[in-house]
């Protein structure tokens, strides 16, 4: 398990690596001074010797790379243009306003797959099981901010039930603010998840221990719900790690629908005014969180399953 | 003549497109499908009103008998902003997926075929290219070369390559050691021969259905850049425009919101239900992995 884990690690380590190259020589294959592109029109002589000097440009491609490296090893990823603000600090003040509606998303979205998809296996083939098939399909196919934008003219604009935009003040307001963007984020995932809980549930349903509990004779809703699910959601532990990337994603629209503060919102404003500093320090940030997400995921799936531990 | 009563033998995409016809679900994605494809490549001729036209007398309007949809802040017709549209999320859609299509299937078979040193380098690439999420990555891009529909294009070819050219590499690990190979093999077959004749037939299948379920999410994505003002350049109409204006003026024109994303949503739903079905007729195996 240790090995493994070690070894997951360095992988996510090198992926890392290689993530900030490929950043690094996608900021320098773009034509023109780069210290032009980043500051724009507002660039004066200072701020572009100023800039020079930051990100070593006077020096050979591989120190700038090196230089580049030794910036984000110790969390400098550069510093913002027009508030001289360090880049890591401001990205990780809006970094919470995203998780927080990230989890929000994750929660309820689960907690209804599972009940769907746990309620469709143990009823197979049936009309609610074929209801679920279908709607599971369906909901998975919504894209995150068309759901959003049409919940918004739905229940925020046309029947008022809920606040159209901002993140609100106290608990219940706060939450009152995340029902709509967390269903729109959430919406494809009860499908997904319903699907893959049906799918695992019906394995597990078949297997040994289970037909020893009906032996038995303990009472079915039991068996269901509380043996078999509890192996059943494995799967779905993986699949939200993994899937950390396509939440980051969607939470990138529905803070932009709602009008919330977060990274989305952060890095869409930063493409505005131009500001590119912030722009790569978010992609960066969101993209070691999606890294680390996976790595962690594959651990939790590795420490339940050993048969995992072999692959990769 | 006696050959012309003997029945012609059904062509294997007859069969295929059979097959998805008779699951109800595919049924409605090929119609959906079609339906979307015919009046995109119809759209100059559907349209009642010229999409960019503007007619700032008739602005703002609500759905009518002359303009169903409604008209936007300009004045231009929804329903025919919406046709084409449609035109414009498939002209995003389709070269980007085959273009990755392409490219995935080539770099994977390499990955699964050539050397070991090869395939990590290229395994590490593709792990790298999907711990960027998507929308992210396309934000960076964006940012770096400026909006456009080339843009676009890139974003989802350089985002879904690793896709394709993980599950291209997985299968031709799995052929590289049959039988049929290692005869072409010991015959002398070159590597592209072997690779491009024998190999590719046993992969493009998988591949093709793997498209068919990843066209929705091109066209989100195009939509979804779109909408944020990052996309296709107005005055093109787009879904994601009509959502950008829509949302704009959302308490005075609510229909350019509908307008713009029930499409989208049909969309999708068209190409899921077609790609489920799809993959039910070519890979039965592949079901009990999703």
């Amino acid at each position: 398990m240790l090995s493994f884990a070690l070894r997951r690690f360095a992988l996510a380590a090198l992926i890392l690596l290689v993530a900030v190259t490929l950043m690094f020589l996608m900021i320098r294959a773009v034509p023109g001074d780069p210290v032009q592109i980043m500051l724009g029109p507002r660039a004066t002589p200072e701020l572009q010797a100023r800039l020079t000097a930051e990100l070593a440009l006077d020096q050979p491609i591989w120190r700038q790379l090196v230089i580049f490296y030794g910036n984000m090893l110790q969390g400098d990823l550069g510093t913002d243009v027009f508030s001289g603000r360090s880049v890591t600090q401001i990205v990780f003040q809006q970094l919470p306003f995203t998780l927080e509606l990230i989890f929000a998303s994750i929660i309820w979205s689960a907690a209804l797959g599972i009940l769907l998809g746990a309620y469709a296996a143990a009823h197979p083939n049936t009309v609610i099981d074929r209801t679920v098939a279908v709607l599971s399909v369906s909901f998975v196919a919504a894209p995150a901010f068309v759901v959003a934008l049409l919940s918004l003219l739905l229940f925020a604009v046309h029947l008022q039930w809920f606040p159209a935009i901002g993140v609100g003040d106290g608990f219940w307001d706060r939450l009152d603010h995340l029902v709509l963007p967390a269903f729109a984020i959430g919406l494809s995932w009860v499908g997904y998840i319903a699907r893959l809980v049906r799918a695992s549930m019906l394995e597990v349903l078949g297997e040994n221990h289970i037909r020893t509990a009906r032996a038995f004779g303990l009472a079915e809703r039991r068996i269901v719900m509380v043996y078999a699910l509890r192996i059943a959601i494995l799967p779905v532990v993986t699949v939200i790690g993994v899937g950390m990337g396509f939440l980051l994603s969607a939470a990138v629209f529905a803070e932009i629908v709602f009008a919330r503060p977060g990274l989305g919102k952060l890095v869409i404003d930063s493409i505005t005014t131009r500001n590119y500093p912030i722009v790569m320090g978010s992609v960066l940030i969101s993209t070691g969180l999606f890294v680390v997400s996976t790595a962690l995921a594959d651990l939790i799936n590795a420490w339940l399953d050993p048969r995992a531990r072999t692959s990769t | 003549m006696t050959d012309a009563t003997i029945e012609k033998p059904r062509s294997e995409l007859g069969i295929i497109l059979t097959g998805v016809a008779r699951n109800p679900l595919g049924l409605m994605g090929l119609i959906i499908v079609g339906a979307i494809v015919f009046s995109a490549i119809f759209a100059a001729w559907i349209v009642p009103y010229d999409p960019i036209a503007m007619n700032i007398q008739d602005r703002m309007q609500g759905p009518s008998a002359s303009h169903w949809l409604g008209t936007d802040q300009l004045g231009r017709d929804t329903l025919s902003r919406v046709i084409m549209g449609g035109q414009v999320a498939l002209k995003v859609a389709l070269p980007a997926v085959f273009g990755a299509m392409v490219i995935g299937l080539t770099l994977g078979m390499i990955a699964g075929y050539g050397p070991k040193w090869l395939d990590n380098m290229l395994m590490l690439l593709f792990d790298t290219i999907r711990s960027f999420p998507t929308v992210m990555f396309a934000l960076a891009v964006v940012a770096l070369v400026g909006p456009s529909l080339q843009t676009v294009v890139f974003v989802v070819m350089a985002t879904s390559i690793p896709t394709y050219g993980r599950v291209a590499r997985t299968q031709t690990l799995t052929l590289r050691n049959s039988e049929f190979i290692l005869a072409e093999r010991s015959m002398g077959a070159s590597m592209a021969r072997i690779l491009g004749v024998h190999m590719l037939p046993n992969i493009i299948g998988v591949l093709a259905v793997l498209a068919a379920m990843d066209i929705p999410t091109v066209i989100a994505l195009e939509a979804g850049l779109s909408f944020l003002g990052l996309g296709v350049k107005p005055p093109t109409p787009s879904w994601g425009a009509l959502l950008k204006d829509g949302y704009a003026l959302i308490r005075q024109t609510p229909w350019l919101v509908v307008g713009g994303g029930l499409p989208i949503i049909i969309a999708t739903l068209g190409f899921t239900f077609l790609g489920e079905s799809l993959r039910d007729v070519v890979d039965p195996k592949l079901r009990k992995n999703r």
